[in-house]
């Protein structure tokens, strides 16, 4: 075991705990944000820098600081190791550079992007960037391509983080696409026109941090802050079966993984639970998602139905229109 | 002009095959995509100075790798070129110390005496003109790379032609030589 | 004239074959070594020599041969890092298309001393005429028993190959490299673990440069604590400087470490001074990505003591007013070089090389060049000036590998010490977008 000091806070993990989850033991505020390191995903990480923190004391053993910031999600913890995430003010200054550099390329298109409302780069230039942009030059754009019938890759949101090129190595046996290029140019692709197709492939949506990779049969059906996340199970013989279904009155607009407070994926779900399963008698209802009181889906007051509207006061205009058009839910039937 | 496109089901010679097969022992069994590099090198040789896809996917099958793993390595190493080329690719270097001695005019004038724009092929299909980065030749400023071949010192017009008329005169590229070999056995 | 322990046969004839190399006392650091010494007798050896990294970051050799991790049963490895691409610097090319065994012979040595079984020479792609000779080099070092098993009978066998990279400049950073030679893109990997512990195939592994391993066979020679006695403090033993730019006599020169830099460029033992007999503007004295500085501050220190050719001489002042010694690619310009075009060029540069991985060199590479293309042209405004430095400064020390950092320090610098120069681009856009034209004013020192 190891005892280290995150921001004035003391947690003891397990010895080659990256400093990133020691950090996430603690929880809440003090975590850094991660747009690329992905838990499920073995090699994940060090790219975005988005989780840079300043090492104050490297161990016990030799309490020198470490010379430059370190990506918390590589960078395994030391016994006496003292960390300074939100504490420091350059971390903070470094990571509004960071928020800079991933949209100076970014084509800022959230009002038509189904990723809009859950995306990993808004919350994260929301939460610890500037509101202008010093960048006038023209920015990267690529051709929309169809990666097969259901999964439609959209490279210019792409902040190449890695993950949807480690999900197809690690769950599927013949990946076809990768990072083609180089620098600036690289791209998500296929090279030659190629489908991606195997039973796994959509998990590849679900870890993109922006609106990058997206299913096509949730294309432009909704805003996802207006939908109503319920947890499901069936029997499914190629995955465990346990998703989330996103529900706009009565109609399964989308099905997904399960994914735990920071984005991950907790079990990866198969292609026909995905997209093929749209009625609710596919399914066994087991009650509504957790959300995030903070997010943007969670704003839509989203615990609304489950309560009784008659004792909130003032109830904002929208939802009461929401409530009358979408009547409560029944669970479980 | 000489037709570069690559036949549908390319093949390698058999010199090309020995010398595959000579790389890949340089490497532990399990670790046969390390000849990935130099494998390339050869298919560029081989078929006309590009790779085309049907030709990386030769290369993929000859090292038992998917054809992906090939395609993202192809187009992140600037040698390669991965559409149809000239019969001589002249790679002109545009870097500091180049362009201090004149990289500038050097690829002006290459495009004036051969009718090619930088990045395109010229009519008659004998060059293509390319700008890479520093060829590590700075001190023989400015430089260009024909293939194996280092042209330095093209300061005068003289140097220019002379490369150019060497090129022109060439009916094949020159041997390599495990294809020397080859030929001599 | 000082001593040439690397380059002293370079010019004779046939020196590139085993016999003429052997006839000038070619490969007896390997007799010595393998007969008379022990592995950790050779790292000693280098240790003591104070050999510093010649690629450009100036770690010391021995030092980082001794951090080798050494589990039983594991294969290790040592692997030349040839992949010489820093602007200016071109030294390698010439010492190992010209004395092919001499870089063998330091392998063998070094394998040696570090118990590797099969070594690579990683030379970069554009390079096949060169690993076209090292190869043939290696043909005549297996014939005359110097490779494979049971070399001289010592019981010691050891395999060496070249293998080319494909064009990027990235590969010379040596966790890219080790990809590159796994055959997959140049990425360079987080560290740790580094490559001492986890390297080629995750096993352990050093990584060289061409000219740090040809420095150990005259260490191994005639020792480590002569090789020391040569240079200046921790700048110990000769360095090859590639000479390039407006020189009337550009070229490699092997120097003692210690020379003044203003011998350097004008006596003609080596540069022979500017061409055309112009006045020099600035140099930029270890490879593209250290600071330039004007020649005030070239030729002589802030506090007005001759700068040297050493690790710390180049280096006093820090990057207010000195810069580094780098690869030893010594690029200088005469009084008519634009420095905002070649800060811009040099950003260029840096932007095609950058692997794309991470965030930060991505992204700001490009923005970088595309902000100085723009001042270059006479399109930028004064906060463009004050943006790229602080852009870089957004880069800096913040990425994976220090492609970062090499992007970034060119264009501080060039900001630090030619400020007016670029504020003249964009309020005299038209004079200063002129073919050939000259900047008036002056640098500035600090």
């Amino acid at each position: 075991m190891a005892k280290i000091t995150f921001d004035g806070i003391e947690v003891e993990v397990p010895d080659g705990t990256t400093i990133l989850n020691a950090a996430r033991t603690i929880g809440g505020g003090i975590v850094p944000p991660a747009m690329c390191y992905y838990t499920p995903l073995k090699g994940s990480g060090g790219k975005c820098r988005a989780c840079l923190v300043r090492v104050a004391a490297g161990s016990t053993k030799d309490p020198r600081p470490m010379p430059k910031l370190v990506a918390s999600c590589i960078t395994p913890v030391q016994d006496g190791m003292v960390v300074e995430n939100t504490t420091s003010e350059q971390v903070l200054n470094v990571r509004k550079g960071i928020v800079e550099m991933l949209l100076i390329n970014h084509p800022l298109d959230c009002p038509v992007c189904d990723q809009a409302g859950e995306c990993d780069l808004q919350n994260f230039a929301f939460e610890h960037g500037v509101s202008t942009t010093r960048y006038e030059e023209e920015r990267r754009t690529f051709e929309k391509i169809d990666i097969g019938p259901l999964i439609q890759l959209h490279m210019t949101r792409c902040i190449l983080c890695y993950r949807c090129v480690y999900t197809a190595d690690q769950l599927t046996p013949g990946r076809v696409h990768g990072v083609l290029g180089r620098g600036d140019a690289s791209e998500i692709g296929t090279y030659i026109e190629n489908i991606i197709d195997n039973d796994f492939s959509g998990n590849v949506i679900d870890v993109c941090p922006v609106g990058a990779l997206t299913d096509k049969t949730w294309r432009f059906k909704q805003r996802v802050w207006f939908t109503k996340p319920v947890n499901a199970h069936r029997d499914c013989p190629k995955c465990t079966g346990n998703v989330v279904l996103w529900y706009k009155g009565k109609d399964v607009l989308r099905v997904t993984a399960r994914k735990n407070e920071y984005g991950e994926v907790k079990e990866w779900i198969c292609n026909e639970c995905r997209f093929e399963k749209k009625e609710t008698a596919d399914w066994t209802l087991e009650g509504p998602a957790a959300i995030d009181r903070s997010s943007v889906i969670s704003a839509n007051h989203y615990e609304l139905p489950v309560v009784n509207p008659q004792i909130i006061a003032d109830l904002p205009e929208s939802s009461v229109r929401d409530l009358e058009q979408n009547p409560p839910l029944k669970l479980g039937n | 002009m000489e037709v570069t496109t690559a036949p549908a089901k390319p093949q390698f010679s058999a010199a090309a095959q020995a010398e595959i097969k000579r790389i890949i022992n340089q490497f532990p069994e399990d670790r046969k995509k390390s000849a990935l590099l130099p494998v390339l090198h050869i298919a560029q040789a081989e078929f006309g100075g590009w790779v085309s896809p049907e030709v990386q996917d030769l290369v993929a099958e000859s090292l038992d790798i998917k054809p992906i793993e090939v395609y993202e390595v192809s187009s992140f190493y600037t040698m390669f070129n991965l559409k149809p080329v000239g019969k001589h690719v002249l790679e002109i270097c545009r870097t500091g110390p180049c362009m201090l001695r004149g990289s500038d005019e050097l690829t002006e004038n290459l495009e004036r005496i051969t009718g090619a724009k930088v990045g395109e092929t010229s009519p008659d299909g004998m060059f293509t003109i390319k700008m890479v980065e520093c060829l590590a030749a700075c001190g023989f400023a400015p430089v260009v790379q024909v293939r194996e071949k280092y042209y330095e010192s093209l300061e005068t017009p003289e140097a220019v032609d002379t490369m150019l008329n060497e090129l022109r005169s060439m009916v094949h590229r020159p041997l390599l030589p495990w294809e020397e070999q080859k030929t001599k056995s | 004239m000082g001593r040439k322990l690397l380059t002293e046969h370079i010019n004779v004839e046939g020196i590139d074959t085993f016999e003429v190399y052997r006839k000038h006392g070619g490969y007896r650091s390997v007799e010595k070594a393998l007969k008379t010494m022990t592995p950790d007798e050779v790292v000693e050896e280098v240790k003591k020599s104070g050999l510093r990294g010649r690629g450009g970051a100036g770690f010391p050799t021995g030092l980082k041969w001794s951090f080798l991790a050494k589990p039983e049963g594991v294969p290790r490895y040592l692997v030349c890092n040839a992949d010489e691409s820093e602007p200016g610097t071109f030294k390698d090319r010439q010492l190992m298309s010209k004395l092919p065994h001499l870089l063998i012979e330091g392998m063998i040595t070094g394998s040696y001393a570090l118990g590797a079984r099969t070594s690579y020479i990683y030379i970069r792609g554009e390079l096949l005429y060169v690993l076209r000779i090292l190869e043939k080099a290696i043909a005549e070092a297996y014939a005359a028993g110097f490779l494979g098993e049971n070399i001289l009978g010592s019981g010691y066998s050891l395999d060496l190959h070249v293998h080319p990279g494909g064009g990027a400049y990235i590969c010379g950073e040596e966790t890219a490299l080790l990809e590159s030679l796994e055959g997959k893109r140049g990425n360079p990997r987080n560290k740790p673990p580094f490559p001492a512990v986890q390297g080629l195939y995750a096993r352990p592994t050093v990584v060289n440069n061409v000219e740090s391993i040809a420095a150990v066979p005259v260490i191994v020679n005639e020792g480590g604590d002569e090789y020391a006695k040569i240079g200046i403090g921790k700048s110990t033993g000769t360095k090859l400087i590639s000479a390039c730019g407006h020189l009337n006599k550009p070229g490699i020169y092997e120097i003692e470490l210690g020379v003044p830099v203003e011998e350097f460029i004008y006596s003609d033992e080596y540069c022979g001074g500017i061409w055309k007999g112009r006045e020099l503007k600035a140099v930029v004295a270890g490879g593209s990505s250290v600071p330039i500085l004007p020649t005030e501050l070239i030729l002589k220190t802030a506090t007005g003591e001759p700068r040297l050719m050493t690790y710390e001489s180049l280096s006093d002042g820090g990057f207010v007013t000195g810069t580094m010694l780098g690869s030893g690619g010594f690029i200088a310009m005469d009084e008519t070089t634009c420095i905002v075009r070649n800060t811009w060029n040099f950003s260029r540069f840096y932007h095609h090389e950058s692997c794309g991985q991470c965030s930060p060199c991505r992204e700001g590479t490009g923005w970088l060049e595309k902000v100085l293309h723009r001042l270059e042209h006479g399109h930028g405004s004064l906060h463009d000036i004050d943006l790229i430095v602080s852009v870089a400064k957004q880069i800096e020390g913040n990425t994976i590998c220090p492609l970062g950092e090499a992007a970034a320090w060119p264009v501080a610098a060039a900001v630090r010490h030619f400020r007016d120069e670029f504020e003249w681009h964009v309020k005299h856009p038209q004079e200063a977008t002129r073919y050939g034209a000259v900047y008036p004013g002056k640098a500035v020192l600090a």
